[in-house]
């Protein structure tokens, strides 16, 4: 298969020697994997190949993200970057800082990107000034999923307080239900974590404890109730949660094991491409408490050699904003466009709240980074608040306990 | 000229070798204590700063918890896929008629990496799944196995496959052991009617004590490295219950960008191993050259 | 193995009765219950391997397949979908293959040749530099991943095969030396000096007189050396790149890509493909495995 590869790429550009111009070429580092993010990576692939560009897959699984950044990381300090690489949040200005980020200001100023994304947004794709990452989706993290019969069967509505979630648990407990599926993986921990920071303490909590990292906030005493209903939820959680992947944990509210889900909105992915409707089947709703938390995923482009190479970065900045795109990749991933001036007819009813619920939290300063995701805070900030996150849920350690050594934590990682 | 050649010849041939450790291995452990005394953040930076990145390494629970865990999955690992290892070596040992069937058997989990296994593995330990759920599902209801999922287990699963996989190995090594013992001195015991389990204690394992020695660092450089093994069964958890030195290492040079970090605890690392390595070295050259 | 089997080991010593007989039934249930634990995991990955998703969704892990059936197997050879393609493992284990064979002879060769001179023709700091060699099999890979991508990076071969190549064979040559060393220092010195009176050099002493006498312990460093390479994740996942990636990396993928339902049986599969070469090296040769472990190379 290489060698075909190979074989064709050498012979497209034997025919294509006569045009002037350079054939695009790109290696994309990715870890989009699994279904249907899989099939949204296909539909950049197949766009580019389109428009005459060559595409060399490098998919690396696993642990979100993390096997694919050791391959980043060796394969920048071996001077032979990747010519596109999934990367978000903060760690885009990180690797600029290092110095080997290219600049694409010239495609995405031609493309008028500035007017086109939320304010917020745009600024996580500029590296002091020049853009340097192209987004491709906004994921909205602070959703709850439920199984609609479960709820119908033991008269539930949604829940808008996490009193009130706490109460129907309880109830759905008593019913022989597990009241919420979750995987028990760090990172999962720390994203039912940020929305119960985010419910109990509302935005302007979130924003000084989780993003300014305010010492204060960070020991307050709503973040000792934070940890109580942690410690609350822990006890909805059936036994066997350890390690589970995500997506096992949405096949439990799918198959009505279990009835609630506490994840972002790449769960409904699995939902859709199980062949449940919104609404019907499943219901989704954003955690109680006002606010939205972003997970943004984008494409950095690193500094390479070779005008082949440049030119196909800029053809795959441009497909990655464009319209077609966008609309294409987000009905497959479950999130919702990046670029604001997408229709949203044929997305569904939980699409269309996320996007109404972004302009509305935008406005009301209420839009906010996902510390869970990579966005809000730079990795060893992020990943010192997890560890003690998980450690806390995962134990019988008391919510005191856990604030100071929260605040211990987050001094030493700086 | 070609005399020359001829008597410098060996130390030719050694140098490539040499050459390459000297820069591979020591080289790259002196980048790693240089970078271990800056503030390297996602990729490594060259400005020292002090000793800063070990400040923060010993305040961290989770490094504590790290340590812990190797000391204790050390001990347990070595102690019991040596004393595994020996036994199931001497029960070979008995002219068993299907001796290289079994012998196979005891071996082939060498042959595989964790990341083979480690599915497998997390499949019969899960509770709702494995060995709980089968148990169970024959009618004892209150059966329970679940280290697994249980902070204060988790530790020990990862103890019991690392023994799956090693301890043939072990075994391997002590059977050879077993038959290179001269066998006139065995044959002179038994004509004298020393009993048999007596001719192993007194005789046998005694003679074998470099093997013991060979077998000590084999595991003790299994159990330092242990890595995969970790990642495919627990991923360092629940919480970070089952994280060791090489895993806490990984994370903050690959997930967490904290490269710093990461050099300070694969120095402390390296004194472990040096602490072992070294007295192990000494003892065998010393011995050789006798 | 008869003619290990045979050696003089207490064993021998006959004893009569039914005491006896008991002690046999109890020996071999006991080695059978060890059996099974070795087994456990395999048996698993095999059955589950071999039946349907709805199978193993309804039944019981340890259960025998009712249907068998080589989808699985089919699909996690040449099917199996990582990303936007769907090749299955077929591609990454030639690339295994093509790094695994060159990167074993090279670094059993070099081992040798290593060996032979530590231990024949000692000349002062021989044993320095030994045990500096020694000390490098225990570094955590970890340790050296960034340095290594830095140089590689400088000496043009970054995620290519002949890198990765190279890689395996610096930190193998450790280990084949030391086996090697072991080996050779159990033979008589005198053979080298006579070989030398006899107008003999250095390579026409190892060709002639060691080689030929070196296959248990060949056999040893090449099963160690293969077993290490075609196992190792890490260096394949930090040092290739599209088009190079080895067999653990696309298993990983696979593995770790999931749709909804996890294809446990496809997992499974592909576990055991990437793990047959080796298997098969450990069940072909392990006796002699034991063998050259048994001629010296343990002998501390």
């Amino acid at each position: 298969m290489k060698h075909t590869t190979f074989a064709t790429a050498s012979a497209v550009s034997l025919l294509l020697a006569g045009t002037a111009l350079a054939e695009p070429q790109a290696e994309v580092l990715h870890w989009w994997t699994s279904g249907g993010e899989a099939k949204s990576v296909a539909v950049l692939q197949q766009e580019f190949a389109d428009n005459g560009g060559t595409w060399t897959d490098m998919p690396v699984a696993g642990g979100g993200g993390d096997a694919a950044m050791t391959a980043l990381r060796a394969r920048v300090l071996s001077g032979n970057a990747p010519t596109a690489v999934q990367l978000k949040g903060p760690a885009i200005q990180e690797w600029y800082e290092e110095g080997v980020l290219a600049d694409i200001s010239g495609v995405a100023e031609a493309e008028g990107w500035g007017d086109l994304l939320p304010e917020a947004l745009a600024e996580h794709m500029k590296c002091e000034g020049t853009w340097c990452a192209a987004p491709v989706n906004v994921h909205r993290v602070d959703w709850i999923w439920a199984n609609a019969d479960l709820l119908e069967q033991n008269g539930i509505e949604m829940p808008t307080t996490w009193d009130e979630f706490n109460a129907a648990a309880e109830k759905l407990q008593a019913a022989g239900v597990i009241p919420l599926a979750h995987g028990g993986q760090s990172w999962q921990d720390a994203t039912v974590f940020e929305t119960v920071v985010l419910g109990l303490g509302g935005p302007e909590f979130f924003r000084s404890a989780l993003i300014d990292l305010d010492p204060e906030a960070l020991g307050s005493d709503t973040m000792v109730q934070v940890f109580d209903q942690m410690r609350t939820m822990r006890g909805f959680v059936d036994d066997n949660f350890s390690g589970r992947d995500w997506n096992l944990a949405t096949a439990m509210v799918m198959n009505g094991e279990a009835a609630f889900q506490i994840m972002g909105d790449w769960a409904k992915g699995e939902f859709i491409a199980a062949g449940k409707v919104p609404g019907e089947d499943f219901l989704c709703g954003s955690t109680p408490g006002d606010g939205f938390l972003y997970n943004v995923d984008s494409f950095a482009m690193f500094t390479v050699e070779g005008e082949d190479k440049i030119a196909g970065q800029d053809l795959l900045a441009k497909l990655i904003m464009g319209p077609n795109f966008q609309e294409v990749f987000n009905l497959n991933k479950g999130s919702i466009p990046a670029r604001t001036d997408v229709a949203l007819d044929d997305f569904d009813m939980c699409a269309q709240k996320s996007s109404e619920d972004m302009t509305a939290s935008a406005d009301s300063g209420a839009l906010l980074p996902s510390y869970a995701h990579g966005m809000a805070l730079r990795g060893a900030q992020a990943g010192a608040i997890t560890d003690v996150v998980t450690a806390h849920f995962n134990s019988d350690m008391s919510s005191e306990d856990a604030v100071k050594m929260l605040t211990d934590a987050v001094a030493n990682s700086m | 000229m070609t005399k020359w050649f001829e008597t410098h010849l060996p130390k030719m041939v050694l140098a490539p070798s040499f050459i390459a450790v000297l820069i591979f291995v020591y080289g790259f452990i002196a980048w790693t204590a240089w970078v271990s005394f800056t503030r390297s953040k996602l990729l490594p930076r060259y400005d020292l700063d002090g000793v800063i990145q070990y400040e923060r390494l010993f305040a961290s629970p989770r490094w504590d918890t790290a340590m812990n865990n190797l000391f204790l999955f050390g001990a347990l690992f070595i102690g019991i896929a040596m004393v595994l290892g020996l036994a199931l070596a001497i029960l070979l040992d008995q002219r068993i008629r299907i001796e290289g069937a079994i012998r196979t058997i005891y071996l082939y989990p060498m042959a595989l990496s964790m990341i083979v296994t480690g599915t497998a593995w997390k499949w019969i330990l899960n509770p709702g799944l494995g060995i709980e759920a089968t148990v169970r599902g024959w009618g004892f209801e209150s059966f329970t196995f679940d280290w697994l999922v249980n902070p204060d287990f988790a530790i020990y699963t990862i103890v019991l496959a690392a023994i799956w996989q090693s301890s043939g190995f072990v075994m391997a090594l002590f059977l050879a052991g077993l038959r290179s013992v001269d066998g006139e001195i065995i044959k002179a015991a038994q004509v004298d009617g020393i009993p048999t389990w007596r001719i192993y204690s007194a005789i046998i394992i005694p003679s074998m004590a470099p093997i013991f020695l060979s077998a000590f660092i084999v595991l003790s450089h299994l159990a330092i490295k242990s890595f995969d093994l970790v990642i495919a069964l627990t991923g360092g958890g629940p919480g970070y219950a089952t994280d060791l030195p090489a895993t806490y290492m990984y994370a903050m040079a690959f997930s967490r960008g904290d490269i710093g970090q990461a050099a300070s605890s694969a120095m402390i690392m390296m004194l472990v191993v040096f602490a072992i390595v070294v007295p192990y070295l000494y003892s065998e050259l010393r011995a050789k050259n006798d | 193995m008869t003619d290990l089997a045979a050696s003089a080991t207490p064993a021998a010593r006959p004893r009569r009765g039914a005491g006896r007989i008991a002690l046999r039934w109890g020996l071999y249930l006991l080695l059978c219950l060890f059996a099974l634990y070795y087994l456990l995991p395999l048996f698993v990955m095999v059955t589950t391997s071999l039946k349907s998703l709805d199978e193993i969704r309804s039944g019981s892990l340890v259960a025998l397949p009712r249907d068998i059936t080589f989808e699985a197997w089919r699909t996690a050879w040449s099917g199996a979908c990582t990303g936007i393609q769907c090749e299955g493992l077929r591609p990454y284990f030639w690339n295994s293959v093509l790094l695994a064979v060159p990167a074993v002879l090279i670094s059993t060769v070099v081992g040798a040749l290593n060996g032979y001179v530590v231990a024949q023709w000692r000349f002062r700091g021989a044993n320095i530099i030994f045990s500096l060699m020694l000390f490098g099999c225990f570094i955590p890979f970890q340790v050296v991943l960034l340095p290594m991508a830095r140089l590689l990076g400088l000496m043009g071969i970054a995620g290519t095969i002949p890198g990765l190549i190279f890689v395996h064979v610096i930190y193998g040559i450790g280990f084949t030396t030391l086996f090697f060393r072991n080996y050779y220092v159990t033979i008589p010195s005198e053979l080298v000096k006579a070989a030398k009176v006899d107008g003999a050099g250095f390579f026409r002493i190892f060709f002639a007189i060691f080689m030929p006498l070196s296959l248990p312990i060949l056999v040893v460093s090449v099963i160690w050396q293969f077993t290490q390479i075609w196992n190792d994740f890490l260096f394949g996942v930090s040092f290739s790149s599209a088009g190079t990636q080895p067999v653990t990396v696309a298993l990983n993928n696979i593995v770790n890509s999931t749709t909804g339902v996890k294809a446990y049986n496809v997992d499974m599969a592909a576990a055991i493909i990437a793990a047959l070469p080796t298997l098969l090296v450990y069940i072909v040769a392990g006796k002699y495995f034991i063998r050259g472990l048994t001629a010296g190379s343990v002998k501390g």
